[in-house]
C-alpha cells in the first residue's frame, strides 16, 4: 500500500520510539498522505505493520479529524468557524465558497477537485478570517483572495 | 520599545536558520551551561527567574522540573507542548515557524537540568509548515553539534523528535498528549500519578509549553533576577499576547506581564474596529470567563486577571465590540466545546451537547425564561465533575456570558430572536 519511498519513511519512524504503537499517529498520517484518505484496507495494513489489531487502529484513527474515513477531492478546503475567525467574517467566506461550489459542508464537488469542511480554531486568529487548503494556510481572507486562490487551484 | 525575550529573533531576515540564530547570540546559553553549570543550579536558576507555565496553567516551570525523580530506572522524557489549540492563541506557531532554534535551545537546557536524553516536540497536526521548519532545524542542529551525542564536546546527549497530532483540541491537556504520543485514542488520564513520577511510556516526564521553553536561553545567559525584574512580582518575564477580534491591528504582542487591557487593546493593537465601543473580551484563551469594558484598567498577569474574575490562561486574547451577540459568542464556543470533548466523562460529553441545543434554541427565538437557570444548573452539574479541566472550560463561556449579560439572553427570549445582525 505505500510506496518504496514511504516504507522507507516508515522504518526511520519506528526508531524514534520504544515500542511501535507509538508510530501509530505517524504511520496513519503516511498512509493518508500518500492515499488520500484512511481505508478500511489502510487500517488493515496500518495494523499489520504495527502489530496491532485493525479494530484498535479504527478506534484510534476516528477519534482524531485529520484522518478522512472516506475519499475526499483533490484539494480539501477547511474553513475555520471558531469565535475570532467568526467575528472577523467566516460565515460569509464559508457562504460563499458553497455558492460558488456548488457544494454543502461535508460534501465534494462531482469532478472531485474540492471538498468544503469546517474545522476548528486553526492557531492564525492574528490573520482571521482563515482557511486551510490541503497542509497550507490561506489568511487574511476576504471574498476577492477565495475567488483567487480558487481560480488558481482549478488551473492546476 | 519593551525588551523582548520570546520573540527577539522573529522579524530578522532568515530568522529560522542556524547562522542566523548564532549570529545574534544563539547556543550561547547552552555553551554556558554545558561548562559552567550543573543541572541542579539550572533548575535552582530557572526557579528563582519566576518563570510560570505559558500554555494555560501558569504553574512555575522549575518548581515542575524538580518534581522528577533524580534516579530512574525507566526512561524520563520531555514533551514540548506545541498542540497549539486554544482559540485565541497563536503565538507558539510564531516561535516555531520563525525561530525555531530558540525552541530547541530551550528543550536542550531542560533536559539537560533535569537529566533527560529524549524528548518529542508534539506539534498539532494542521501545522505542517512549522513540523518541517522544525524538522529541518533539528537536522541542522545535529550537524552543527548543538544535539545527538556528545553536546558540545560535552558528554550530555539528547534526541529530539516532531510528532505530530491530527486533530484534537485535547490532546493539548499534557496526560492526553501523553496517551496520544504513545499512539492511543487522545483520553486524559486519571491523576494521580503526576506526569513528574510517571508519565510518558511509564517514565518521569516533563511537559512545556513552546513559549515557557523558548524563555529559557535568555534566563541562563542573563539570570534570573534579570528575568525576574521584568513584568510584576508573581508574574516574572514577557507574556505572548495575541490579539484577535475586532481590533484594528490584530496580532501577537511581546510585553512585560502587568500592561493593562486598556493599553494592550488601545495602543498596541490600535483600538476598536471602526472606533467602536468595546463590548466584552477575553483575556486568556477561550476557555476563560469574559470581562468587560469595567475591566480595560486590569493589568495583565496571574493575580490581576484572576482577581477580575477571569484567567490569564494562554493570553489569547478576543475582543468583541458592541455588535456582538454574547448568546451568539457563547454558542460559537460551546460548539467548539462540544466537537472536542473527548467523550470520556459523561458530564462534560452530555453537558456540552445540552448547553449547544438550549443555547441554539435561545439564540434562535425558541428560547423559555426557565432556560437560563437550566443552563446555570447544567454547569454546574459539569464543574469538577471530569477528569480533566476540559469540563470547567467548557462551562466558562455559557456561564460568564448568562452572569454578565442575562439581559442580554432575555431579550432574545423575550422577543423570540436574536436583536443583532447575524
Amino acid at each position: 500500500m505505500l510506496s518504496p519511498a514511504g516504507m522507507e519513511k516508515f522504518q526511520q519512524l519506528l526508531k524514534r520510539y520504544p515500542n511501535k504503537q507509538a508510530a501509530l499517529l505517524p504511520t496513519l498520517h503516511l498512509v493518508q498522505s500518500e492515499v488520500g484518505y484512511v481505508s478500511k484496507e489502510a487500517i488493515d495494513f496500518v495494523a499489520g505493520l504495527l502489530a496491532l489489531s485493525p479494530t484498535y487502529v479504527h478506534s484510534v484513527a476516528s477519534f482524531y479529524t485529520m484522518f478522512y474515513k472516506e475519499k475526499m477531492g483533490k484539494y480539501v478546503i477547511q474553513v475555520c468557524r471558531t469565535l475570532p475567525c467568526a467575528l472577523c467574517g467566516s460565515r460569509k467566506i464559508l457562504e460563499y465558497l458553497k455558492g460558488k461550489l456548488g457544494i454543502e459542508v461535508g460534501e465534494t464537488t462531482p469532478d472531485g477537485k474540492f471538498s468544503l469542511v469546517t474545522v476548528e480554531c486553526l492557531a492564525s486568529c492574528g490573520t482571521a478570517p482563515v482557511i486551510q487548503i490541503n497542509d497550507d494556510y490561506y489568511e487574511g481572507l476576504n471574498l476577492e483572495k477565495v475567488d483567487r486562490i480558487l481560480e488558481q487551484l482549478s488551473r492546476e | 520599545m519593551a525588551e523582548r525575550i520570546v520573540f527577539k529573533n522573529v522579524e530578522a531576515p532568515n530568522s529560522r536558520e542556524l547562522e542566523t540564530y548564532r549570529a545574534r547570540g544563539g547556543y550561547r546559553a547552552l555553551e554556558k551551561a554545558l561548562k559552567e553549570i550543573k543541572p541542579d543550579d539550572l533548575i535552582d536558576i530557572v526557579k528563582r527567574s519566576g518563570l510560570r507555565g505559558r500554555g494555560g496553567a501558569g504553574f512555575p516551570a522549575g518548581l515542575k522540573w524538580s518534581f522528577v525523580p533524580k534516579e530512574s530506572k525507566l526512561p524520563k522524557y520531555l514533551c514540548c507542548n506545541a498542540d497549539e489549540s486554544e482559540p485565541g492563541t497563536f503565538k507558539d506557531r510564531v516561535i516555531i515557524e520563525k525561530d525555531p532554534h530558540l525552541l530547541l535551545e530551550g528543550i536542550t537546557l531542560t533536559c539537560y537540568a533535569i537529566g533527560i536524553h529524549t524528548a518529542y516536540i508534539y506539534i498539532r497536526g494542521e501545522m505542517v509548515f512549522g513540523a518541517r521548519v522544525l524538522e529541518q532545524a533539528i537536522a541542522e542542529a545535529q550537524r552543527a553539534g548543538f544535539l545527538g551525542n556528545n553536546i558540545l564536546g560535552s558528554d550530555f546527549h539528547l534526541e529530539i523528535y516532531v510528532h505530530r497530532g491530527a486533530g484534537a483540541y485535547i490532546c493539548g491537556e499534557e496526560t492526553a498528549l501523553m496517551e496520544s504520543l504513545e499512539g492511543k485514542r487522545g483520553e486524559p488520564r486519571v491523576k494521580p500519578p503526576f506526569p513528574a513520577t510517571r508519565g510518558l511510556f511509564g517514565g518521569p516526564t516533563v511537559i512545556n509549553n513552546v513559549e515557557t521553553l523558548a524563555n529559557i536561553p535568555d534566563i541562563v545567559l542573563k539570570g534570573p533576577e534579570w528575568f525576574a525584574a521584568i513584568g510584576t512580582e508573581k508574574s516574572t518575564g514577557t507574556r505572548v499576547f495575541c490579539v484577535s477580534g475586532h481590533v484594528n491591528r490584530p496580532g501577537t504582542y511581546e510585553l512585560p506581564m502587568g500592561v493593562t487591557a486598556r493599553d494592550l487593546i488601545y495602543e498596541h493593537a490600535g483600538g476598536i474596529r471602526g472606533g467602536r465601543p468595546l463590548k466584552a473580551f477575553i483575556p486568556g484563551g477561550s476557555s476563560v470567563p469574559f470581562l468587560t469594558a469595567e475591566h480595560l484598567d486590569v493589568k495583565l498577569d496571574f493575580e490581576s486577571v484572576a482577581q477580575a474574575g477571569s484567567l490569564l490562561g494562554s493570553a489569547g486574547f478576543i475582543v468583541m465590540d458592541d455588535t456582538t451577540c454574547m448568546v451568539w459568542a457563547a454558542l460559537n464556543l460551546c460548539h467548539f466545546y462540544e466537537h472536542e470533548s473527548c467523550g470520556q466523562c459523561t458530564p462534560c460529553r452530555e453537558g456540552t451537547r445540552w448547553m449547544s441545543v438550549v443555547l441554539e434554541r435561545i439564540e434562535h427565538g425558541r428560547g423559555r425564561q426557565q432556560d437560563l437557570d437550566l443552563l446555570l444548573d447544567v454547569c454546574s452539574n459539569i464543574r469538577g465533575q471530569t477528569l480533566c479541566p476540559f469540563g470547567d472550560a467548557a462551562l466558562t463561556p455559557v456561564e460568564s456570558t448568562v452572569k454578565l449579560f442575562r439581559s442580554e439572553y432575555e431579550s432574545h427570549i423575550q422577543g423570540k430572536g436574536c436583536p443583532f445582525a447575524p
